[in-house]
């Protein structure tokens, strides 16, 4: 009896507590230029293409935890980001405004099969161009070169590149290109390797002093640096070269061209400056234009 | 209830009790006054860190996390039951080509460890969508352990049972389905539930392969910077949830149980197989 | 049998670190969770009720909220700070250790408990009669019938605990559990490895059940 009495007292504290939800976030997201939408595009023998235009709008795979690239706010649930915007640019030019986007987010284990299955159309976070990828999915671009590099605390002043990991702690995510880099290189010992299951994961942990340092690409932890400035911030020596790709349905080749074309006309044209100087340009640092590789 | 150990206390004893009674008060309320201290000294009470439930959007992404752990659990439970119907009903087969592949699958799924069933669907069979693979794996573990629930159900049931339902002329099936399974059911009702309660808890499982369920959403709020990463808090609150969950369905065990003990045409039996098994379930 | 060879320097280490685990949390969950059941069965109804809070509490979280919280909540709480362990493979174990010794001690100390209840009032009462003080009741009257009741689901709930290590997998501790996540960067086949660490469960896990299963049959006549 006094369990019923406990459920229900629960279930009027939710409502309660529904009813009154406050909306909005605390935290500024900027603003990011808007993308002028091209109408009657066709993309001919495009199966995906034709999937996207029957449905009405497209459904992008993207991350959602990293600032900066791929970062969906925890108050609101709106995506903000460099590799956002790159979305929205591709999706702008293919017809579609930005209220016919659908995100959704998926962790780096499950990227290729989410374009296998046909869950997302196209993907579009921190996904590195490699050869054994290509075996499985189709890649646009590069859109962008990132690097490995590391976050450190702060006040640590003891890890200043690759060669002074040894002795101590490093986290990543399991099954990544970089703990797999830090593994085969030895950068430290294996025991003081740490693999979790994404990278703000291994943030917390370094905020901890569970870990020492924590190495990805340099662009997704300058977005972590420049959430928290007082607590990380980012060595600056890359040490590896990723180029980014847009993930694409492996055969669909007609579409892969037209992504392609929109990246060449958006990195000559003034389109990928102004998304980049709106989002991971905020930090004060430059990027190099990509320069695209098609196959 | 422990009466087996006890005497009743004499004078001396009953102060010797009480001394025991301070004594462990002291010790408990000092714990939780040293793990509460800890959580005030480190800032875990903080507005900042418990300002995440009063936004709109995280109440209806806990919501609808919270939907997907019920929905892995009601998939998984309907399916887990029927599995274990056939498989119970398989091992107790009289022909040995039926009896001895079900105790072989049963045996099998019961000694494989969920986690490595769950990575064996999603990695290794590419099963699509995470919801499937804990979904398969939670019908194939519990499946199997409920089969050997519902046999030791089947057998601890008197011989009359089956005896007189052959007797009016009903073939092996109808033997079964329509006498022994129910009975079986009402009589392992408990260990029925308590393995449903595993069921529930082991539904956080998707975590690992980034179901959206329960969990999933906690590490996802308790890493938000905009929170201050309130880790501590959202697992508080998250564990609440799961325990409010758990004992409901333990509840429902309890009461079910009380009025199957009003219901006369159930059969009181000789032992009760259902304690060891609940004591048992992990 | 190409996985398993190739990679033997995964598979070794992976199965060792799983039964080590299992081992040391076997024996601390075994004390733990007898201690709760002597609480469970005190006389004092105080010591009663916070046994009965803890077995409550714990068994309906779920194992891997417990390692949630041992992994990423529990030093923020700084009464042990991570930076103390030597190495980072340390830390992660003996948070993974705490977890599995928390969670399995409840359920060993419910396997303790139903097991001296299953001993009828009478036989003690006649201990008392004869004069027997109460260690020689538990030692030559009660336990050793109790322990007839309690080894079978014991065993059931120290197979589970096996089982159990295996979600370490997601809070890295590396044990048999996450020997596939690590196959899959060296481009082999995930399912074969797979299948090879079920078959490693599957014939340390068997031998446990056919042992448990001649107890209770043994035992079971016998009362």
């Amino acid at each position: 009896m006094r369990v019923r009495t406990l459920a229900v007292a629960l279930l009027a504290g939710g409502l309660a507590l529904t009813a009154c939800g406050k909306e909005g976030s605390p935290t500024d997201p900027g603003t990011a230029p808007s993308q002028q939408v091209e109408s009657n595009v066709t993309v001919d023998g495009s199966a995906t293409f034709e999937k996207m235009k029957g449905r009405g709008k497209v459904i992008v795979g993207v991350k959602e935890d990293q600032p900066g690239l791929g970062y969906k706010d925890p108050t609101t649930g709106k995506f903000t980001g460099f590799d956002i915007e790159i979305a929205k640019l591709v999706a702008a030019k293919l017809g579609f405004n930005s209220d016919q986007i659908e995100y959704k987010a998926i962790a780096s284990q499950g990227r290729e099969q989410a374009l296998i299955n046909g869950d997302v159309d196209y993907y579009v976070g921190t996904y590195t161009i490699n050869a054994k990828r290509k075996d499985q999915v189709g890649f646009a671009g590069p859109y962008f070169t990132a690097g490995q590099d590391l976050l450190v605390k702060k006040d640590d002043n003891s890890i200043t590149g690759p060669d002074t990991l040894k002795g101590k702690k490093v986290c990543s995510v399991t099954g990544s290109t970089p703990i797999q880099k830090v593994k085969t290189d030895g950068l430290t010992e294996p025991e003081n390797i740490v693999e979790l299951q994404n990278y703000s994961q291994c943030v917390t942990q370094l905020e901890q002093g569970a870990v020492d340092a924590v190495t990805t690409d340099d662009a997704i932890l300058k977005g972590y640096a420049s959430q928290d400035p007082s607590k990380f911030k980012v060595v600056g020596k890359p040490f590896s070269n990723e180029p980014y790709g847009i993930g694409l349905p492996k055969d669909d080749k007609a579409l892969r061209d037209k992504v392609n074309d929109i990246l060449d006309a958006a990195i000559k044209g003034g389109d990928w400056q102004s998304v980049y100087d709106a989002t991971l340009g905020k930090s004060g640092s430059t990027a190099e234009k990509p320069v695209l590789d098609r196959y | 209830m422990s009466a087996v150990l006890f005497d009743v206390p004499g004078p001396r004893a009953r102060i010797r009790h009480r001394l025991y009674a301070v004594i462990g008060t002291a010790a408990v309320v000092g714990v939780i006054g040293f793990v509460v201290y800890r959580f005030w000294v480190t800032g875990q009470f903080s507005a900042e860190k418990w300002s995440w439930p009063q936004y709109e959007f995280v109440q209806l992404q806990l919501l609808s996390a919270l939907g997907n752990t019920l929905r892995a659990f009601a998939f998984g439970a309907l399916f887990a039951l029927l599995f274990g119907a056939i498989f119970a009903a398989g091992q107790l087969s009289d022909h040995k080509i039926i009896r001895v592949p079900s105790m072989l699958i049963v045996e099998l799924f019961r000694a494989i460890p969920l986690v490595v069933m769950i990575f064996m669907f999603h990695y290794g069979l590419s099963l699509g969508a995470p919801v499937y693979s804990v979904v398969v794996a939670l019908t194939l573990y519990n499946g199997s352990v409920l089969a050997e629930v519902f046999r030791a159900g089947v057998l601890s049931l008197p011989r009359g049972q089956s005896e007189a339902a052959y007797a009016v002329g009903m073939r092996k099936s109808q033997v079964m389905r329509l006498v022994l399974l129910p009975q079986a059911v009402r009589a392992m009702l408990p260990a029925i539930i308590s393995q449903l309660v595993v069921l529930l808890k082991d539904s956080a499982l998707g975590f690992l392969i980034t179901y959206e369920e329960l969990l999933n959403e906690a590490q996802r709020i308790g890493r938000a910077f905009e929170f201050g990463r309130p880790l501590v808090p959202v697992t508080i609150v998250v564990g609440a949830i799961y325990i409010a969950m758990c004992l409901l369905l333990t509840w429902l065990a309890t009461y079910l149980e009380k009025r199957n003990r009003r219901d006369k045409k159930v059969i009181e039996l000789e032992k009760k197989p259902a304690e060891d098994v609940i004591a048992a379930a992990v | 049998m190409d996985v398993l060879l190739d990679n033997l320097d995964l598979y070794g280490p992976g199965f060792l670190n799983t039964v080590e685990l299992f081992l040391i949390s076997a024996v601390g969950s075994l004390v733990l969770g007898t201690l709760l059941a002597m609480l469970r069965v005190a006389p004092v109804p105080m010591l009663r009720a916070t046994g009965t809070a803890y077995v409550t509490l714990i068994r309906n979280t779920p194992l891997t909220l417990v390692f949630f919280f041992f992994t990423f909540a529990f030093p923020l709480l700084e009464i042990v700070t991570p930076a103390s362990f030597g190495s980072a493979a340390a830390y992660y174990r003996n948070a993974a250790l705490a977890a599995l010794i928390l969670y399995t001690a409840a359920f060993v100390c419910e396997v303790v408990r139903s097991g001296i209840n299953t001993v009828p009032v009478g036989q003690a009462e006649a201990s008392r009669a004869l004069g027997l003080t109460f260690g020689q009741m538990l030692a030559s009257v009660v336990l050793p019938q109790a322990g007839r009741a309690v080894v079978p689901p014991m065993m059931s709930t120290m197979i589970a605990l096996l089982k159990n290590t295996t979600i370490a997998a997601g809070f890295s501790v590396f044990q048999a559990g996450s020997i596939s996540l690590n196959l899959s960067d060296r481009g082999e086949s995930q399912l074969i490895g797979l299948l090879w660490i079920a078959l490693f469960f599957v014939v340390l896990v068997t031998p446990m059940t056919l042992l448990q299963r001649s107890l209770e049959k043994r035992w079971s006549i016998a009362r």
